[in-house]
């Protein structure tokens, strides 16, 4: 987009790189607070209709759109309450500081082809890193309150996040190695074309580990089955029991944009990032990577594409929400340490080695001599005009050394 | 962030001049690469003080988290995305995760306000000075460091290709022409460290494990249960299961 400015309305460079960074910072922080809106009401129907009610019905018409906002409103007109023994500043800056740490993980992460806050090249990283920061508020929130509801449910959510982090991250090692690389943008490229190509189908071991992340990930949102840290039925309500108002809503902004933000994270990993089942573009000739108007118009598209997964999953998160019993603090952890864990472990190890055997995948699952090496055959098409970024060119001028050195 | 988005563009010469509002030139003057940098090493240095002069164990946690932070805010400026992500992910994430959840089960009340005597204050100045004083001597003696390079730092460099190769004993940094082995890779320090660091799981598990009783009751079995949650802090379990029972 900065070059844009800069090459087609003549902008001046520190102006152009100023109006970029401004609005990535302010679509990415509509993306989490109007997501969190939608996804407030979208929870209230669905909880309604699993429970057989019809939820709000009257709020700005007959669905009860507006009934988020009206929500909104009454927060707002809150009084911001404090208990008397709280630690003032600690208690005042933790809901910041869940929210800083979900709208951070935002920067890397590529909603299309170049629309991306910032190209990181260890964005797999840099968004798990940031993602167990969230953490941290909630544990300042529960120290801070002075309150053993707190206490106790900020206990259980640091223990939870910390052990989840583990089989989470050996999830999302797999398609860094499928893909060679940490970067979001080249692991969503290299998913492009037919839904077979998708990480989720590449083998059996994908397909596993796919079901592994995404219970992992409902775990590190603090979702049910797994929100020990606000049970209501026995901790009042947990880490966040005594905010309310602006505050307390920051939280579940914060927890609504984490939710979409593991979704996306699962999107872009296994279901093909912004690259739809059928690569329509790709058929009608259009390539995403030029810069005129139908490029855009293909980016526009993919991010639509991913929009959708990400909401798809954020409504199956829902959908488990309202469907599951609560587990027990043992049965969290029996669930982390003895079923994801080895689960992940297995599965990490069989990726390897079907990666190493059958490098093809597993619809294309010819034996290696047989057909050509999946790199190729994915990324033929990718290289259009300007399609491929400098990152790249690194991890590949890195294989004839390989192939030197190795004996 | 928005400085490494922009290498090296924004240093006040090559602004352009063409038929901007004048309520914007101020941001024409700033440097942002340099005004970024001095916003986190002044963050990270205002929080490091904090931490010592803080008398709460939570807020110097707290504290910490932030200076730390801003550390890895300056390593992603320098365009060392790696070591920014692992910053992150190490010291601000990990460590801290755990020192919090130790502290705040752990702590009893002479430390949770820390009072630290007339004495400790000298002795701990005398050291911090000291430190400083051998850090600001050996940071001044590089030549390299002592102008300002014009040149901005590149961002775009990838950083994570060379170091994973390197650790596998590939150095692809290095000009393919010389003699293999002169300088090579680090596979033997990575396979130690692998192996310390199975040695140190396999030693906390065995730690942390349940002890088998003779005579299993139904409150000891729950309480077991409760004590399973620490396993992945290893020997801080302890505390967290007195802690669970209480």
């Amino acid at each position: 987009m900065a070059a844009f400015l800069i090459n087609s309305l003549g902008l001046p460079d520190w102006l152009a790189w100023t109006v970029t960074a401004v609005v990535a910072a302010v679509l990415i922080l509509h993306v989490i607070a109007g997501g969190a809106l939608v996804f407030i009401w979208a929870e209230r129907k669905i909880a309604a209709r699993i429970q057989d009610r019809l939820g709000p019905t009257r709020t700005g018409g007959r669905f009860g759109w507006l009934q988020s906002l009206a929500d909104g409103i009454k927060l707002l007109a809150k009084e911001d309450l404090m208990p008397e023994g709280a630690d003032g500043l600690l208690f005042r800056i933790a809901p910041y500081v869940s929210f800083c740490a979900s709208f951070c993980a935002f920067i890397a992460l590529p909603f299309a082809f170049d629309f991306v806050g910032q190209r990181l090249n260890v964005g797999v990283f840099f968004v798990v890193a940031v993602l167990g920061l969230e953490v941290f508020g909630v544990i300042l929130a529960g120290y801070a309150s002075a309150s053993k509801w707190s206490l106790f449910g900020a206990m259980r959510e640091a223990a939870q996040v910390v052990s989840y982090e583990v089989p989470l991250g050996m999830c999302v090692v797999v398609p860094v190695m499928l893909a060679g690389s940490m970067d979001l943008v080249t692991i969503a490229e290299k998913q492009g074309g037919w839904f077979t190509s998708w990480y989720l189908f590449h083998d059996p071991f994908t397909f596993v580990i796919f079901w592994v992340y995404v219970t992992c990930a409902v775990a590190s949102v603090n979702r049910a089955p797994f929100d020990l840290a606000e049970a209501e039925s026995e901790l009042v309500a947990g880490f966040h029991t005594e905010y309310s108002g602006l505050r307390w809503s920051f939280f579940f902004m914060a927890e609504y944009g984490s939710m979409f933000l593991v979704s996306a994270l699962a999107a872009v990993l296994f279901l093909g990032g912004w690259n739809g089942p059928i690569p329509v573009a790709r058929l009608l000739g259009l390539s995403e990577g030029t810069g005129d108007t139908a490029g855009y118009f293909v980016r526009l598209l993919g991010c639509g594409n991913l929009l959708l997964k990400a909401t798809l999953g954020v409504l199956i998160m829902m959908w488990v929400r309202w469907t599951l019993p609560r587990l027990r603090i043992d049965q969290v952890m029996t669930t982390c340490l003895k079923y994801c864990t080895p689960i992940a472990a297995a599965m990490f190890a069989g990726a390897m080695l079907w990666q190493l055997a059958l490098p093809g995948g597993l619809i294309r699952g010819l034996p290696a001599w047989l057909s050509r090496p999946a790199g190729e055959v994915r990324e033929g098409w990718l290289e259009g005009p300007g399609g491929l970024p400098a990152g790249r060119g690194g991890a590949r001028a890195a294989s004839p050394s390989v192939v030197r050195v190795l004996p | 962030m928005i400085a490494v988005m922009a290498p090296g563009v924004l240093a006040p010469g090559v602004v352009g001049q063409g038929g901007m509002p004048w309520g914007l030139l101020p941001l024409a003057a700033v440097n942002w690469h340099a005004a970024f940098f001095m916003l986190f090493a002044a963050l990270a240095c205002a929080c490091a003080v904090a931490v010592v002069l803080a008398d709460n164990v939570v807020r110097m946690a707290f504290y910490l988290v932030l200076s730390l932070g801003a550390t890895a805010g300056l390593f992603f400026l320098a365009g060392a995305e790696f070591i920014g992500a692992m910053q992150l992910m190490i010291y601000v994430g990990g460590t801290l995760v755990l020192l919090v959840f130790g502290v705040m089960l752990t702590a009893q009340a002479p430390f949770v306000a820390i009072k630290p005597s007339s004495g400790d204050k000298v002795l701990a100045g005398m050291v911090g000075a000291a430190l400083l004083a051998v850090l600001l001597q050996a940071a001044f003696r590089v030549e390299a460091w002592r102008r300002p390079s014009v040149a901005a730092p590149v961002a775009a460099a990838p950083s994570a290709t060379p170091l994973g190769m390197a650790l596998l004993g590939i150095r692809v940094d290095e000009p393919p022409s010389g003699a293999v082995g002169t300088r090579g890779g680090y596979l033997l320090p990575f396979e130690i460290v692998s192996v310390h660091l199975l040695v140190v799981l396999v030693g906390a598990a065995y730690l942390a494990r349940a002890k088998r009783r003779r005579t299993p009751r139904s409150i000891d079995a729950a309480a077991s249960a409760v004590s399973v949650q620490e396993r992945p802090a290893g020997p801080a379990g302890v505390p967290l299961a007195s802690g669970g029972r209480r």
